[in-house]
């Protein structure tokens, strides 16, 4: 019997079965954020046990509401840098070079195939997408992995989902997972790992499986993970290349190792054939309730969120300002873009994108998740309704009674045009 | 070890997510006591008062599925253990809330759906008190009227030693 993906990351990174089906597996990384860390940093002094496993494995970042907002984020702040440089950990990212986790961390090539990772952050299954076992833990869990680098799961059982045909124009990544989530519903994956693939998947580049991957978690998955491939040694090859001495087809050949077995057990296999597909939004709070946007077109928005780990990236936002250039945000609707990390800035910057967001009305604020939870930059007030590019719709996510419709950039860049919910097929240039 | 049992309050809907447990704007406290008063606050439930937490001093919640969805936050259930509650019911959970719990030393215990629609159907009559049995893996439900139900429930033995350990960090400082 072959093995999947995922049981040969937990079998390359046992420590322990203390009992049967709970695995203590060995960790690779260990990322640390202000919001969930400073609890689990705070418990350690109080035992007396205020230390790092590892300093190289352990990574921090300051992201989540940044600049700080107020005195008690200033505060989750501080804790998390005081802890950082007290332990000379290396790889922290203050204000100035932080970015949103999901987004920065790959970026810094920190994730590599056969990986094990965990983060008191639930979309740390987007780094999945690198064919790492990538899970969301809570901070007791966290502070473990910190103090000991290891962390317990149950093994879980694997859905696959092949994901074939053809995308229509205007539909991205985006709506790809939001009809895997569909299909699946919010707790259709609980204890699972999802693992994509199919000739859609594959045909994807890092960017789009991060989106992927992203929202596994949304269908209550584990983690999400791709099959690390020539993608995969095309993003990592500036952190890989001299290990690799320089071939790539030897790196792509040497990930192979990790690729789940033909003759693997999954759980269930979902086939989705994405041909026909429309560009699609959330409707109601749970991400579950998909719907195809041309049905909705007289809904209207007030505010339109670009950015976040799963849609503030640089195609997401090349996508969205191509939608957006030469028009105007609708009378009355707010546009607020979030470039997901520096390095994505600037290269915007470069590029003439955020000019055209900015000349079409739009904010472009700095590297921060703040509105995606409804802790700064964009919160909701009561009643009012946003066009988001994030991942959770949930009652209260982006402000106290706000209404959230998740969707692809590019859609949420139509409904900054029209003020309503809008098909984007309409407002492609190509 | 935690103290476990005591009055119940009845949540009968799925899918209560993290945020409804404990909205994010409160995620800035850095002391876990600044949680208590805002357990469940934008909860939205036919019958659920929010007074009722503290007025009726409850120590358990018994709920339906998929119970802690949302977001990974230990939040969560740090805001139930501020409030003495430390036993919840339900037919299933989000996996990160429930592991929550147990690192924690805190109980997520499994009923199927029919027990659990016997025990909102006990409920109806007024309010009720739950004690538990750790080691005989019981659950005792008794009523305003004296009437009592006792079930069984299982707890897999990894979650039963991190209950006996007090949390995750215990166990696994003195192991690894
Ligand atoms: S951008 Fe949103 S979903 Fe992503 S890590 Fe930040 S708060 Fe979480």
């Amino acid at each position: 019997m072959g093995k999947t993906i995922t049981e040969k990351i937990f079998e390359a990174h046992l420590r322990e079965e203390p009992f049967e089906g709970t695995k203590v597996l060995s960790l690779d990384v260990v990322m640390c954020h202000e919001i969930t860390t400073p609890i689990a940093i705070t418990d350690l002094m109080a035992r007396g046990k205020d230390r790092v496993f590892d300093t190289s494995k352990v990574k921090a970042v300051v992201d989540h509401v940044t600049p700080s907002k107020d005195s008690l984020s200033a505060t989750q702040a501080r804790i998390l840098r005081d802890w950082a440089h007290r332990h000379e950990i290396q790889d922290f990212f203050d204000v100035g070079a932080n970015g949103v986790c999901h987004a920065l961390f790959p970026e810094k090539g920190f994730i590599r195939p056969g990986y094990t990772v965990i983060m008191g952050d639930s979309h740390t299954c987007t780094h999945g997408a690198f064919g790492a076992f990538a899970a969301g833990v809570g901070t007791t869990d966290l502070e473990v992995g910190i103090l000991k680098g290891v962390c317990a799961f149950r093994q879980p059982k694997t859905i696959r989902v092949n994901v074939t045909g053809s995308l229509g124009r205007g539909v991205y990544a985006k709506d790809v997972v939001l009809e895997i989530i569909r299909q699946l519903s919010v707790s259709g994956a609980t204890d699972r790992v999802i693992e994509f693939g199919g000739s859609v998947i594959d045909a994807m580049d890092m960017e789009q499986r991060m989106t992927l991957s992203n929202m596994a978690i949304e269908a209550g998955g584990t983690s999400g993970l791709c099959m690390p491939d020539k993608q995969t040694v095309e993003y990592l090859w500036p952190f890989i290349s001299d290990e690799y001495k320089g071939d790539k087809t030897a790196a792509e050949e040497d990930f192979r190792k990790w690729h789940s077995d033909p003759d693997c057990e999954y759980e269930k296999t979902v086939e989705i054939d994405v041909t026909g597909l429309e560009p699609s939004v959330t409707v109601g709070y749970k991400p579950h309730q998909v719907r195809s946007l041309k049905e909705l077109a007289d809904v209207s928005v007030d505010q339109i969120y670009i950015g976040s780990c799963t849609n503030g990236r640089l195609s997401d936002l090349r996508e969205a300002a191509s939608v957006i250039r030469g028009t105007r945000l609708a009378e009355g609707v707010r546009g607020i873009v979030s470039p997901a990390t520096p390095t994505i800035w600037k290269q915007a910057m470069e590029e003439g994108i955020l000019g055209v967001f900015m000349d079409a009305g739009y904010c472009v604020v700095n590297p921060t998740c703040g509105a995606c939870l409804g802790m700064s930059t964009g919160v909701l007030a009561e009643n009012e309704v946003c066009a988001s590019t994030t991942n959770r719709n949930f009652y209260g996510r982006m402000g106290k009674g706000g209404m959230v419709h998740l969707m692809s950039p590019a859609s949420a860049a139509a409904a900054g045009i029209t003020g309503r919910l809008t098909d984007p097929r309409e407002y492609l240039k190509d | 070890m935690k103290q476990f049992g005591g009055p119940v309050l009845f949540l009968d809907r799925s899918d209560i997510n993290t945020d409804e447990i404990i909205p994010a704007k409160y995620l800035t406290a850095v002391d876990k006591k600044m949680l208590a008063p805002h357990l469940l606050e934008d909860l939205k439930l036919a019958g659920f008062d929010h007074a009722d937490i503290s007025d009726k001093g409850i120590r358990v919640i018994v709920t339906r599925a998929n119970f802690g969805c949302g977001s990974s936050r230990e939040h969560a259930p740090w805001a139930l253990e501020v409030n003495g509650i430390t036993l919840v019911i339900a037919e299933s959970y989000a996996r990160i809330f429930r592991q929550n719990m147990f690192n924690g030393g805190m109980i997520a215990a499994e009923l199927s759906g029919e027990v659990l629609d016997s025990l909102f159907e006990f409920a109806r009559e007024g309010d009720v008190s739950c004690d538990i049995d750790l080691s005989g893996q019981k659950l005792c439900f008794t009523g305003v009227s004296g009437n009592s139900r006792e079930i069984d429930f299982q707890l897999n033995p990894f979650d039963e030693a991190l209950v006996n350990a007090g949390g995750w960090v215990e166990f696994a400082d003195a192991r690894y």
